[in-house]
């Protein structure tokens, strides 16, 4: 009976050796980084000669009676109201178009993956350039029809959603892709069944590929929360948050309080803020759209 | 299930109107970087073809030596990744070891917590290295992928284990095992997971904006954006040829490769 539990133990330390040098690197950068987070939430900013200290919940006080925070805070949750569902609508509307027969479809396709592999601090420059009062081209569109300028991202109440919309345009080709590869993996026996039986169109996706697509998705809207959390790359290069905040986001503000105002206690704060809710919509989300997911 | 010709033009339009406005912002782009600065907002057919907005980004900043930067730093990462995610993926597919179950998790929750997020930590830590500022400090915290363990476990799974034992009756080790049998059967997803790898990281922006600091480290979306909000004058041909620049490659290679990177990116997804 030795000779089993030698290779097994043998086992036990060539899987353990196998995943050493990643785990290293994951403990590194990723969960010390996200505990220490939290710990240092509850200190002071060290400043010169003085050290931190410990200061209990000093800076979650601060938090709440932050302006900016809650402002940012707003932004971000209606940026992520907006751009998640319409982009992964926009997705499941587009693969469906180009799964099917479609003259040009090639060139369609490629028209709505092409954002994707752009970088997003490009084509925000692009974009900028769209936005500009006068100018711009939708200012020029907008002339023709003898409408007035418009300030897109000097309006307070405009630069959000201009923000919004180059996010949408960004996102919507990618969650796209994981849609098409599900619409294709549908067996094309459960259409010609479904013809058979006489149901139209409509019918048929809502009762057959809809439920199909569940998995998919689940695995795209949990792809979008945390993207729409991620990415702030268009808000540096159109708005750097402004005017007065109203375009800011939480992880904008966050590299603001940490590499501009070098307030890096504030910022860890604020980082716990983020990861909280990252982690509560991702497994909020997962549960809620569990229940309804039919896997295959 | 009838598709009737009403029904399909609607669908035809409505896809292609859709297409339109999505590539609407590159035409445009190349549109104002190959016309002079005076037809940026004026069109007209006949205007005349010219390089030299390109010519003048290119002279305007060190383009060559961002370029160079940023292929440094997805050839490191692509590199550390293949290495780093196969050992790991390979132990989690075919190892049986204590406590492999929580460690597959805590791999996992780095699909949730990216290093994307965890900017104050991550450049405290670089600071400690005294990696602030170098090629290293922009790839390290995104090496150990736990998109890319999970990936390739996905499809070391699914090799036949007959395979495996019969190299280990050949009185084959572990890793002559992955390197003969393993790695050659994953290759689709070594091309998929590379082409995503590349892609993002040619294209990421807030890390290296914090951790990069010289003309010698900076990739070229950081160069872009210093380039750009430098330039106060604003000229839009000359940064829309900048801009294009910086997509250049990636632009070039998907168009070239189109088939093969939409695929491979469906690959990657589906499982």
């Amino acid at each position: 009976m030795t000779r089993p539990t030698f290779t097994l133990r043998r086992e036990w330390i060539h899987g353990w050796l196998l995943l050493t040098p990643a785990l290293v690197l994951l403990f590194a950068f990723t969960h010390l980084p996200a505990l220490s987070t939290i710990w240092d939430s509850f200190f002071s900013t060290p400043r010169g000669q003085r050290a931190a200290r410990f200061v209990g919940l000093r800076n979650y006080e601060t938090l709440l009676a932050d302006d900016t925070f809650w402002q940012v805070l707003s932004n971000s949750l209606w940026y992520a109201a907006v751009t998640i569902p319409v982009s992964v609508g926009l997705a499941l509307l587009m693969a469906i178009w180009v799964d099917g027969k479609l003259s040009g479809r090639s060139f369609v396709r490629l028209a709505y993956f092409a954002p994707t592999v752009l970088p997003l601090i490009a084509v925000a420059n692009i974009w900028m350039f769209f936005y500009t009062p006068g100018f711009g081209l939708i200012d020029q569109i907008r002339g023709a029809f003898g409408l007035p300028e418009v300030n897109w991202l000097g309006n307070p109440d405009l630069a959000l959603g201009s923000v919004m919309v180059v996010a949408i345009w960004k996102e919507a080709g990618f969650f796209m892709i994981f849609y098409l590869a599900a619409l294709q993996a549908i067996p094309p026996q459960l259409r010609e069944a479904a013809a058979i039986e006489g149901a139209s169109r409509w019918t048929f996706f809502r009762r057959i590929t809809f439920p199909l697509l569940m998995p998919t998705t689940l695995f795209v809207s949990v792809n979008a929360v945390i993207n729409s959390f991620r990415m702030v790359d268009h808000v540096f290069v159109m708005t750097e948050g402004g005017p007065d905040n109203a375009s800011s986001l939480l992880l904008f503000y966050i590299y603001e309080t940490a590499f501009k105002f070098w307030d890096t206690a504030y910022a860890s704060t604020l980082t716990v803020v983020l990861l909280v809710l990252l982690s509560a919509l991702a497994l909020g989300q997962f549960f809620l759209l569990d229940k309804r997911v039919h896997y295959r | 299930m009838t598709q009737t010709a009403l029904d399909r033009w609607l669908n035809t339009t409505g896809a292609w109107v859709l297409a339109l406005i999505w590539f609407l912002p590159l035409v445009y782009a190349v549109w104002t970087a190959v016309h002079p600065g005076e037809f940026a907002t004026r069109f007209a057919l006949f205007a005349p073809v010219t390089v030299e907005n390109f010519v003048n980004a290119w002279n305007a900043a060190p383009f060559a030596r961002y370029f160079l930067n940023s292929f440094l730093l997805v050839t490191f990462i692509l590199i550390g990744q293949f290495v780093l995610c196969t050992l790991a993926a390979y132990a989690f597919a075919r190892f049986t070891f204590p406590s492999s179950g929580v460690l597959l998790t805590l791999v996992l929750l780095q699909l949730l917590v990216m290093p994307d997020i965890l900017i104050v930590e991550n450049y405290a830590t670089m600071r400690k290295l005294g990696l602030v500022d170098t090629i290293a400090a922009i790839g390290l915290p995104y090496i150990a992928s736990g998109f890319g363990i999970f990936l390739l476990r996905q499809t070391f799974k699914s090799v036949p284990k007959e395979l495996d034992e019969a190299a280990r009756v050949e009185g084959a080790g572990p890793l002559t095992v992955l390197w003969r049998v393993y790695v050659p059967l994953a290759k689709p997803t070594y091309l998929a997971y590379g082409l995503v790898s590349v892609s993002h990281h040619w294209n990421n922006f807030l890390w290296p904006l914090i951790v990069t600091n010289s003309v010698e480290t900076r990739p070229v979306t950081v160069g872009l954006s210093v380039f750009a909000s430098v330039d106060q004058g604003i000229d839009w041909s000359i940064i829309n040829a900048a801009t294009l620049m910086t997509s250049g490659p990636l632009l070039i290679a998907f168009l070239l490769f189109q088939r093969q990177f939409v695929q491979s990116f469906m690959r990657a997804g589906i499982r």
